[in-house]
Parts: C-alpha cells; sequence; structure tokens
C-alpha cells in the first residue's frame, strides 16, 4: 500500500473540507427562495387547516388571501403592537421571551358563513421534540373552533397521533376559560375526561408524555393573550 | 495494449443485476433494515427515498472511485463519511425546494441515508478497489436492490395497511368496504415490515437454495 506523508494528509482533508463546504453552500444559497417559498406555504396551509379549510401546496396563497382577512400582533396587555408581521414571527424565539416582551401574533379567519375566527399559534415540546399548531377560536375568545397540531418526531402511531382530526375533533366546542370566567386552557386527561367540563378532553392511551407536553404547550402560548381575550369579551 | 472493456459488458451489467437479486443488500446481507422498517408505510416515500439512496450511492461511490488512489489509506473512512454526507445534504436541500411534503415525511431518514450501511459498505468494499464506471453501477445496483425491497413492502403495507396506493383509494373504488372488508391497523405498525421483509427473504430462499446459510 501507497504511504502518505503527514503533510499530504493535511492538505488532502483541508483541501476537501473547504470544497465540500463550498459545494454545500453553494446549494444552499441557490436552494433557499424556494425552501423558503415552501414554508411559507406550509404554514398558510396550517392556518387554514386550523379554521377547517383543506387547502392544496397550489392554492394555499390564493385561499389564504381570501379567508384570512387580517393579522396582527399584540402584546400581554391587550395592546395591538404596530410595524411587527404577524406571519412573520418566529415561535421559536418568542416561546423562549418572558411573557411581557412576547409579540403575541393573532389571524383573522373570516369563513364563507362570514362569523371570525381567531387563530393562535402555539409551540412547545412533546416527548422526543418540538411540537407545534394553530388554535382557532371562535370570536367569543373561549370557544375553540378548530386545531391544527403538528410534531417533528413523536413515536409513530402513539404521540404522533396529535397530528390526527381524530384527536383534534376532541376540541372542537371545549373552553379555555372556567364557567366562572378564570382562563384555565384545556386539561388533557387520563382515563375518562367529566363530559359536564367543558375545559377537558381525552388524552390518547401510550402517548401521556406528548400529550402531557401538548397540554403545556396550550397553557403556556394561551395565557399571554388572557388581557386581549378579557378586553375583546367585555 | 489492452483492449477497452465495452461499458455495458457482461461483467458490468452483473453488477447492476446482482444486487437485484442473489446478492441483494437488504435480504441477502441484511443490510439497511433500519429505515426499511421506517419509511415503507406508504408508497410515495419508499420510492422517492430509492431515488434517493440511488443518486447518493451511485455519485458518493463515483467520487470515492475517482479518488482511490489520492485517499490516504489512514483516513480513508472519514473522508468517504464527508463525501457521503456531503451527498445526503444536497439531496435533502433539493427534497425540500421541489418536494417538501415528501421531505417532511421522510423529516430524518433522510439525513439517515448516511448512516445506511449499505452505502458506507459498499464504499468500503467496493470503491476504494475499483474503477470509476463500474463503481458507479455497483452503486446503482446496490441502491436499486436496496429499493427494490423498499418499494415491494411498501406496495403491501400501503394496500393492506391503508386500502390506498400512492394515495389513490383503491379498496373503496373496487367496493370492498361494502362487503365488510376491513384494513388491517397492523400493517402500518413497523412490525409488520419486518414480517413482510421476512417474507420475501422465505420466498427468495426457497427459490434460490443456495442462498440457505447453515
Amino acid at each position: 500500500m501507497k504511504s502518505f506523508s503527514n503533510t499530504y494528509i493535511f492538505v488532502f482533508s483541508t483541501v476537501m473540507v473547504i470544497l465540500v463546504a463550498a459545494i454545500l453552500s453553494s446549494a444552499a444559497m441557490l436552494l433557499q427562495p424556494l425552501q423558503q417559498k415552501n414554508f411559507r406555504i406550509e404554514q398558510m396551509r396550517n392556518i387554514l387547516a386550523s379554521i377547517t379549510i383543506e387547502s392544496t401546496a397550489s392554492d394555499a396563497e390564493s385561499l389564504y388571501e381570501k379567508y384570512i382577512t387580517e393579522s396582527y400582533v399584540v402584546d400581554s396587555k391587550g395592546e395591538i403592537k404596530d410595524g411587527i408581521d404577524a406571519f412573520k414571527v418566529n415561535m421559536v424565539d418568542e416561546v423562549r421571551k418572558p411573557d411581557e416582551e412576547k409579540n403575541l401574533p393573532i389571524f383573522v379567519g373570516l369563513r364563507d358563513d362570514e362569523k371570525k375566527e381567531y387563530v393562535i399559534p402555539v409551540r412547545g415540546a412533546g416527548l422526543w421534540g418540538p411540537i407545534y399548531g394553530y388554535v382557532a377560536l371562535n370570536d367569543d375568545f373561549n370557544t375553540i373552533f378548530g386545531t391544527n397540531f403538528g410534531h417533528d418526531g413523536e413515536t409513530p402511531g402513539l404521540g404522533s397521533q396529535i397530528t390526527t382530526p381524530w384527536f383534534q375533533d376532541r376540541f372542537k366546542g371545549r373552553e379555555i376559560f372556567s364557567g366562572a370566567g378564570v382562563f384555565v386552557s384545556i386539561d388533557i386527561v387520563k382515563g375518562k375526561s367529566d363530559p359536564s367540563s367543558m375545559n377537558q378532553v381525552d388524552g390518547i392511551t401510550g402517548s401521556t408524555l406528548t400529550t402531557n407536553g401538548l397540554e403545556d404547550m396550550l397553557k403556556d402560548c394561551l395565557k399571554p393573550y388572557e388581557a386581549y381575550f378579557k378586553n375583546q369579551m367585555n | 495494449m489492452k483492449d477497452r472493456e465495452p461499458l455495458f459488458s457482461s461483467k458490468n451489467m452483473k453488477l447492476l443485476t446482482n444486487p437485484l437479486n442473489e446478492d441483494n443488500p437488504i435480504t441477502v446481507q441484511v443490510l439497511g433494515i433500519c429505515s426499511a422498517l421506517a419509511i415503507t408505510a406508504k408508497l410515495e416515500p419508499a420510492i422517492v427515498m430509492t431515488f434517493s439512496v440511488v443518486a447518493v450511492l451511485a455519485v458518493s461511490n463515483m467520487v470515492i472511485s475517482m479518488l482511490r488512489n489520492l485517499i490516504p489509506p489512514r483516513i480513508r473512512i472519514i473522508v468517504q463519511l464527508t463525501v457521503i454526507a456531503a451527498m445526503v445534504i444536497l439531496v435533502d436541500q433539493f427534497l425540500k425546494a421541489y418536494a417538501y411534503d415528501v421531505s417532511k415525511q421522510l423529516s430524518v431518514f433522510v439525513g439517515l441515508i448516511i448512516t445506511n450501511c449499505i452505502i458506507m459498505g459498499r464504499l468500503e468494499a467496493f470503491a476504494m478497489t475499483n474503477k470509476p464506471w463500474p463503481a458507479f453501477l455497483d452503486g446503482i445496483g446496490n441502491a436499486a436492490g436496496y429499493g427494490i425491497i423498499l418499494v415491494i413492502v411498501a406496495f403491501f403495507r400501503e394496500l393492506l395497511g391503508s386500502g390506498e396506493l400512492l394515495g389513490f383509494p383503491i379498496f373503496e373504488k373496487i367496493g370492498l368496504y361494502n362487503i365488510g372488508y376491513e384494513n388491517n391497523g397492523l400493517m402500518i405498525l413497523p412490525p409488520m415490515a419486518l414480517m413482510v421483509i421476512g417474507i420475501i427473504i422465505w420466498v427468495q430462499r426457497s427459490r434460490n437454495r443456495e442462498l440457505i446459510e447453515d
């Protein structure tokens, strides 16, 4: 076998690494606009799905234009913040901030039946990775109209079921305020939920840790909106 | 001077066809099982995974083969890994740009092509000692051998588990549900992938007894 000097090995690996880095970064730069467009469309489709509007990659943009009539950002005191595009708020950064500093995006959906829904983005931690989604509230700012949850790597067949209509339908019509008007979010309970309670849904067997994460996500992400919701209710 | 070997000599064709059957990476060498379990619940991701692995394996086999006399043996594994990783990242970027839905379904598994034992195995066993063209064919052959099993498994899992093929509701259209047929939810779960592969191995070995190990 040919032997190679140490100098050769160093030069060889340096050249290789530089070449590979150059190829990869140019590919990343060239493809970035397309990838960002896909990502935007995905976000639009998820927002639309939370107000039960089905879309495809090709019609998502036009449907979004049609049904999402306005979007804005509020703060934890319920005041509208000017100059921030709700669509561009990065939830990964927002969930790390203290409540007072959070930008809280709201997307207003107006469906064919002329009823307004208020779509709130949520993000939290499941068992293996991030979980995220959108919660659409009726114009009473209390009743859940629909949800759309997603995840990166929850266990297939168990935690991953949070994305199914079978699970998400349980949230429809549930309320995030108790009868006395206190913010309680939604409890995801093991075993049978109390049918008379408007603030509970059944969990998924075998997915306790994922649904616990989901419960925390709803509580943590909806709580900062409390002031805004209350202002609107009165 | 020696005559040039024709591009598609019988020896070269063997490189392409052997891995499809008697030297199949999954059913004979039992490599790459993990991804075969993970992404075969539906046909579409299995097909995309096949093409991704073909691209990665053929190109990295060829690149390594071209460099085989330049690569210092002491760092050859690292060099192989760098080439594979670069190819995989490229494939991942292209999928994200041109097949976003599929790339979401494949999620981590595209990245895990890097750790697919078939790829490192072929680079180390074949590309390091052969010329670029045979290495390219060997890459396509082995990746296709891997892919053919993925597609067979995914075909049965999607058909029996969801009653669909490539998302087309085939059982509903022929009215199977009306006579009381139910989808078998077990087919969707990973254990059934292993069983389907087991059945393929059984069928293959009963037809070709030379493959049976003692």
